[in-house]
């Protein structure tokens, strides 16, 4: 079959694309759009390397297909910062050295991003159930969480 | 994969036109059929995405009953009060299923058309006497949720049907629901054994009327009569609750697997249909 004409919106930005019908989100991002921030770690809504927020709602752009997202809002890890300011859950990732080989944390970021828009002050535990769908295999998950938490903190603030 | 084609449809009616071609397959969130398109496990010709038509994604109330659309994703019943204090059994069934990703995405209707056995929400949506929604070149008609799977992985849908949408019925006072579900782990994993109660209770707490339904211990989902049954006419004493142990075990034919052996899949089902009718009994006001 042809291949199906998709606009859309990416942080904030229309935009354009051909896709396979059967292309996943993930691989338009990264190979249409040039947006490799998002990783494929397992392509099988496991391991969360790939989420983003679809239209307000985490997911993982492994597990959507490119044409669905027509008429969407997609935002990436290439939107998180304003220019060079990083958001507060990137600031925080590094001041609690909250990565290692930085794989997964695009995604634990957009995990993150999604949970803080919607409960400004989880509980550690909220945290940790939330994000149980990314997979990290560096960091134990503890750094992570206490990055999380401390921006969580930090957004209140300037809430405030 | 070249040969794939992608259809959104805006109506029912283009749906069924839609899944009449050959080697045509509805999705709903899509969290089953797209790891199946990638393993090679399913090999559509035409993917007919139900998030257009209208009403798909939502979750109505109608006379008393809540209507939930087939693309309607787990959160979002999550995030229905109304919902979650009508039907908290069936609800947390829902969210019960993968992660915080995959909430944002999976659906009811297509938990039940993906036929696992051990699809989590199934028995609570068979304790709650749910009914489908089909629709298909034939026209409409209902379906209880019970009649839809047959084995693992394949249903009484014909070619060209789907379900549009999932209908809870209204609730008396004083009912209400619980599902438990047994993994070696706290979150993401794949049900041992699974039960879902249904009750409704009188004024002195006697349980009227009562549903059960149990997951991973047959090929499909079981609605279980008799355990529903040994409840009827108790205030959940001891004696009753013997009484649906036993027939939720009477009622289980499971396999043998890396999860479980039968045996223990039988004897956790006995307990878990205990447990989750405790908590149903306490939320639809009995005391505990």
């Amino acid at each position: 079959m042809s291949k199906q004409h998709v606009s859309t919106t990416v942080n904030g930005d229309p935009v354009e694309f051909l896709a396979d019908p059967g292309m996943t989100l993930l691989d338009a991002l990264r190979d249409e759009l040039d947006l490799t921030g998002s990783k494929e770690g397992c392509g099988s809504g496991d391991c969360g390397a790939c989420s983003v927020i679809l239209d307000g709602r985490l997911v993982c752009s492994c597990l959507v297909l490119a044409p669905e997202a027509e008429g969407r809002r997609v935002e990436t890890i290439e939107g998180l910062a304003h220019g060079s300011r990083l958001h507060p859950l990137q600031q925080k990732f590094l001041e609690h050295a909250a990565l290692q080989c930085g794989f997964c944390t695009p995604g634990l970021l957009m995990a993150s991003k999604a949970l803080l828009d919607v409960n400004p002050d989880p509980t550690e535990t909220e945290v940790r159930y939330w994000l149980a769908g990314n997979l990290c295999r560096c960091t134990g998950y503890d750094k992570i969480v206490r990055a999380v938490m401390d921006a969580a903190a930090e957004l209140r603030q300037e809430r405030v | 994969m070249s040969q794939l084609d992608y259809l959104a449809p805006a109506t029912p009616e283009e749906a069924v036109k839609a899944l009449g071609a050959a080697g045509a397959r509805p999705m709903a969130g899509g969290t089953d059929l797209l790891v199946q398109l990638r393993a090679g496990r399913a090999r559509p010709d035409v993917i007919v995405d139900l998030k257009r038509i209208a009403g798909a994604i939502g979750i109505r109330e109608e006379a008393g009953a809540f209507v939930i659309g087939a693309a309607t994703p787990g959160a979002m019943l999550g995030e229905h009060a109304a919902l979650v204090k009508a039907w908290p059994g069936v609800v947390e069934a829902a969210n019960l299923i993968g992660s915080t990703q995959v909430q944002g995405r999976a659906t009811l209707a297509g938990n039940l058309c993906n036929a696992s056995p051990a699809a989590d929400s199934v028995p609570a949506m068979i304790a709650a006497r749910a009914v489908c929604v089909v629709v298909g070149p034939a026209g409409r008609r209902e379906v209880p949720v019970e009649a839809i799977c047959t084995a693992p992985g394949k249903t009484s849908l014909s070619p060209g049907e789907f379900v549009l949408e999932i209908k809870l019925p209204p609730r008396p006072a004083r009912a209400s629901d619980a599902y438990l579900r047994l993994i070696p782990r706290t979150e993401m994993d794949i049900a041992v054994a699974g039960a879902g109660v249904n009750l409704a209770l009188d004024a002195q707490g006697v349980i009227t009327e009562a549903h059960v339904g149990l997951g991973a211990v047959a090929p499909t989902a079981l609605l279980v009569p008799e355990a529903g049954q040994a409840l009827v006419g108790s205030k959940l004493d001891e004696a009753a609750l013997a009484r649906l142990d036993a027939a939720a075990r009477a009622a289980c034919r499971p396999i043998s697997d890396k999860r479980g052996t039968a045996e223990y899949r039988t004897k956790i089902a006995g307990v878990l249909a205990r447990r989750a009718a405790a908590i149903a009994y306490q939320r639809a006001g009995g005391a505990a």
